[in-house]
Formats: C-alpha cells, structure tokens, sequence
C-alpha cells in the first residue's frame, strides 16, 4: 500500500527541457517566480500563463498531472481567497451583509493571490517533474560550490540529499514489512480514536528507527571501503555542460522577466 | 611470488570483548587465488576479513597488504583500493539511485578522470554482467543483481582482491548462483585474488584453498578436496560437510571403493560411475 506514493514525481521524458542543462532549469524556476512577484497587471499574469502553458507543451508533461499536483493545495489557495477576500479594505462595497462586506479592492486582491499561487506551484511542478532529483541534486551543488571557499560542506550536503533519496524506496518496503509483521501479531493500526492509532504505530517507528540506524552504519562501512574520504579531491563521472538550448532558455527567461516589468509599467 | 596479504600473528580483540576475537592467526594469501573462509557464527571469520582492508587494526601481530602495513596511516587509501570488499546486505552498500552513478563512487573518490571512470564504471559493469541496467534504479533489481552491482562497485576502483563477507547469506538460490558464478568468473578470468566469507559448504568447495577458523585461530587450512574428507574434524568444529562428499563418504562405510574427494555434483557422479564398473 505504501509503495503507491510517488515521490519526487520525475516523469522522464526526451524533450529539449528534459535535456536542458539542471542549472539551468533550476535558475529559470527562480526566474519565473520572481517573475511571479514583480507582476502588476492582469496582462503580467497571462504572459506568465502563457510561459508556463508553453513549457508544459514542450515538454510533452500532461495538463491533467500539473492539476493533480495542485490538489493538495485546495485548503491553502481557498485560505488565501477567503483571507483576501473579506479582509481587504476599500470604499468601493462590492456587497454587505450584516457584518461581512466584500470590497472590489478585495474581490481583485483574491482572484490575483489565487493565480499567483497556482502558477507559483505549477512552475516548480514544471522543474521536478521534468528533471530527476538526483540532477536536481547536482545542480544545487555546483550552484552552491562558490560556498565552499567558505567552508560550507556543499558536497557532504548534497550526499546527504542523494543517499536519502535513495534511501526512500527502501524505507517505504521495510515500513510495509513491519507492518505486515506487526498486523500479523494482532496489531490494530486502521482503527481507533487518533491517539489510539498514534499509538499503534510506535511499535512500528522503533523498529523502523533501529534498523535505519543499522543500516547507516553499514553503509558507512560500505563508503569507506570505497575510499570515501569527504569531498576534497573528489571528481565526478558526469560533467554538466552548457550548450545553445541553455542560452537560448536564458534569453527566453529574461524576455520573461522584462515582459512583465514591460506590462506592469504599461499597466496592461 | 610473493603473497598479496601477508597475517603474521594476527591477534585482535573488540573494544568491548573479553576474549580476542582473532587469536594468533598467520596466512599468506598469493595473487590470483581463490580462497574460502569457514566457520560457525563468532569464530572470527568476519574479523579477519576485516583486517585485510585495514577496517579493524591489529591489536597484535602485523597485516601487509601488498608489502604495505595496514597499521600505518599513509597507506590506507593505497590499501582500501587494492582490496575491496563486499558485504552481506546488498542494500545497505548501494549509495546512489542510478546504478552507473553508484559503481562511479569510488573512483569519484579517488580523484579519477572523468572520461577514466566512464570507462571503468562501463567496464565493470560488463565484468558482472549488470551493463544494460546501467541506468535502473537499484532498488527495482533483484537480491542478486543488486550485489553484483554492488561488486562492480568495488572493481570500478580496479583492485587486486576481492574481500566478499557472506555476500550470499540473504539472497535466494538463483542470486546465490549468480554471485557465485560472477566470483568465479572474476577470480580465473581476470585473475583477481578473491577471499569468500561463507557458510555455504558448496561455495567453500569450488575454492582453491580452505581456511576453517575456529575460536579466533585457523584450525583446518588445505585444499577443499583434503579438508571436506575429514567429516569427523569438521563436525567438530561445528560445520557439516558438502552432500557429495557426505555421499561418498557414506559409500565408502558401505564399503565401494570411491575416492572422498570429489567435490563437484560431475565429479561425484563420475567417480561413482566409475566404481560402478
């Protein structure tokens, strides 16, 4: 049953933004969402729309899998609505009832909250599920590398990121294992009161606890007998390299960027 | 010749023991050979292993590793690439989540050139016969696959022995198989010194060369077709012996003259067809 949650959602794919360069993908997200945050107009937020819809199609990554990755989000994006919507100030009383009173100033401050946090969400969809985690990882570290002059552990940091990673799938099986040898001796994790099945699975997380320490210990083992001895001199099989598509994704990224100034001081 | 891994009176006893877990244990190991280690549960075997890579440290005695000291800092790294090592759980060695990323661990770690360590990663992984998934994600893969993945791992540093700590202890006889013949193939074919830590009295049999430790000391040390004879010295130390040989031993006591020392299912059933004519 657990094996069923996907985590990380990369779905592979041959597409030019499959095939960008991670650092780059990862600095136009960056882009885009300050993007997000310097738009004025309504025209701001379509021109973003229409970024967001662009890359989706490029990269083949179906409409219907970026809704579903919004779904969680409801409680969030209709807090924010009704937040905005009641709380915002203004003359302009779009509608009153007893104390409740809804302004225009309000209506406009939800329904732009609402886009914002759904291209927002969507856009950093748009990176995880085009690029695997562990390029996602990758990037992050070259990124950060200036920071090692500062002597912040970026490549320990990033191991860490990658051996969790790797780490998940074979947690999720051996939490299902426990589980099926805790229920087979009677134990009750589905039913209950929220304490009671809080309480269920404490015989499920010591286990799990243990043996995970275990297995950090073997696996350190396993590293040092691999000559891991930290990131000092470390070189690395792949070489991420920059070609034209990146370039041209940068042009296409800061076209965005200036679009949307461009837009909000036309106030379009 | 002289021998890869000299143990000269090896003692070693754990921070928290009373009793030395390894007791005064001298080998040499020669390049290309393949050896078995027996032995019931505590009677040293593992720590032995672990001191041919320099993971435990002599309390006693000396451990050379290609002439090099395991005791002296300097050449640890010199020694940990010379002698790799596998052990039981196969997923507990498996760092990355691409198997190709993972046999590129440790020449990564040893500063190797890029286009070097495709080349070695590639090739390893030809050697185990894992290469078309070099780009699966290891825990999709079999209890076999995954320790053979994890043996290219330790090959991708291109070294001179192979240390495997029961690497088929939790894998099923198909994987068994696998692994075992990856072994084999390593040791004739490449010529790689391979020293096997098993419980498998058949795996033991395809060895040259059998040690049976008992209580930290080295207490029976021959070719496997002198040691699996001697079924009374064995069951003493608590092991039992392969079927074949407890066939043929069975035969003789019934009296039909077959020799005790064939170890193979081929060799047994042709050295029964031959008494039988």
């Amino acid at each position: 049953m657990l094996k069923d949650i996907t985590l990380g959602q990369y779905f592979p794919g041959d597409t030019v933004v499959h095939r960008l360069d991670p650092r780059t993908k990862l600095l136009l997200t960056l882009v885009y969402i300050a993007a997000l945050f310097m738009v004025g107009s309504w025209g701001g937020y379509a021109l973003c729309f229409a970024a967001l819809a662009a890359v989706t199609a490029v990269s083949h990554i179906k409409p219907r899998a970026l809704v579903k990755g919004l779904k969680p989000l409801v409680f969030i994006v209709v807090f924010t609505a009704v937040l905005n919507l009641f709380f915002t100030g203004g003359d302009d009383i779009l509608f009153r009832w007893k104390f409740i009173r809804v302004t225009w100033a309000g209506l406009e401050r939800a329904v732009s909250m609402v886009i914002r946090i759904l291209l927002l969400v969507s856009g950093t969809f748009l990176l995880t599920y085009t690029t695997s985690p562990l390029a996602i990882t990758d990037a992050l570290e070259r990124l950060l590398s200036p920071l090692k002059k500062l002597h912040v552990p970026v490549y320990e940091l990033s191991l860490m990121m990658c051996i969790a990673l790797r780490f998940i799938p074979t947690l999720i099986e051996e939490t299902d294992r426990i589980m099926s040898a805790q229920k087979a001796r009677g134990a009750d994790l589905e039913t209950g009161s929220l304490v009671e099945r809080a309480k269920a699975l404490l015989p499920l997380l010591i286990p799990l606890f243990v043996s995970s320490f275990r297995r950090a210990d073997e696996l350190a083992l396993a590293m040092e007998c691999r000559c891991y001895n930290g990131g000092e001199g470390r070189t690395r099989m792949k070489q991420l390299r920059m070609a034209w598509q990146d370039a041209a994704a940068f042009a296409l990224g800061a076209a965005l960027a200036a679009g949307v100034l461009l837009l909000r001081r036309l106030g379009i | 010749m002289d021998p890869i891994i000299r143990i000269k009176n090896l003692t070693y006893t754990y921070p928290d023991g009373s009793r030395p877990a390894l007791d005064g244990v001298s080998l040499d190991i020669m390049p290309g050979t393949f050896t078995a280690v027996l032995g019931s549960n505590g009677s040293g075997k593992s720590t032995l292993a672990k001191h041919m890579n320099a993971i435990l440290l002599p309390s006693g005695g000396k451990v050379l590793v290609d002439g090099m000291d395991t005791i002296d800092e300097g050449n640890l790294l010199a020694i940990r690439r010379r002698v790799g090592m596998v052990f039981q759980n196969p997923d507990n060695q498996i760092v990355a989540n691409v198997v190709e990323d993972d046999v590129a661990f440790a020449p990564e770690n040893l500063g190797v050139e890029p286009a070097e360590i495709r080349r070695r990663v590639d090739a390893a992984l030809e050697q185990v016969g894992m290469y078309q998934f070099r780009l699966h994600a290891p825990h999709l893969l079999s209890g076999g696959q995954k320790q053979r993945v994890a043996i290219a791992g330790v090959l991708a540093m291109d070294p001179e022995v192979l240390v495997l700590d029961e690497p088929t202890a939790m894998l099923d006889p198909r994987g068994r198989r696998e692994v075992l013949r990856t072994v084999e193939e390593l040791c004739r074919e490449r010529g790689i010194t391979v020293v096997l830590i098993t419980h498998h009295m058949d795996e033991a049999a395809r060895a040259d060369r059998v040690l049976v430790m008992d209580a930290g000391r080295v207490a029976l040390d021959g070719a496997p077709r002198e040691i699996f004879p001697r079924a009374d010295a064995l069951r003493a130390l608590r092991l039992t012996v392969p079927d074949t040989t407890a066939l043929l031993l069975r035969l003789r006591a019934a009296g039909m003259p077959v020799p005790a020392g064939a170890l193979t299912p081929e060799d047994c059933a042709a050295a029964i067809w031959e008494a039988l004519r």
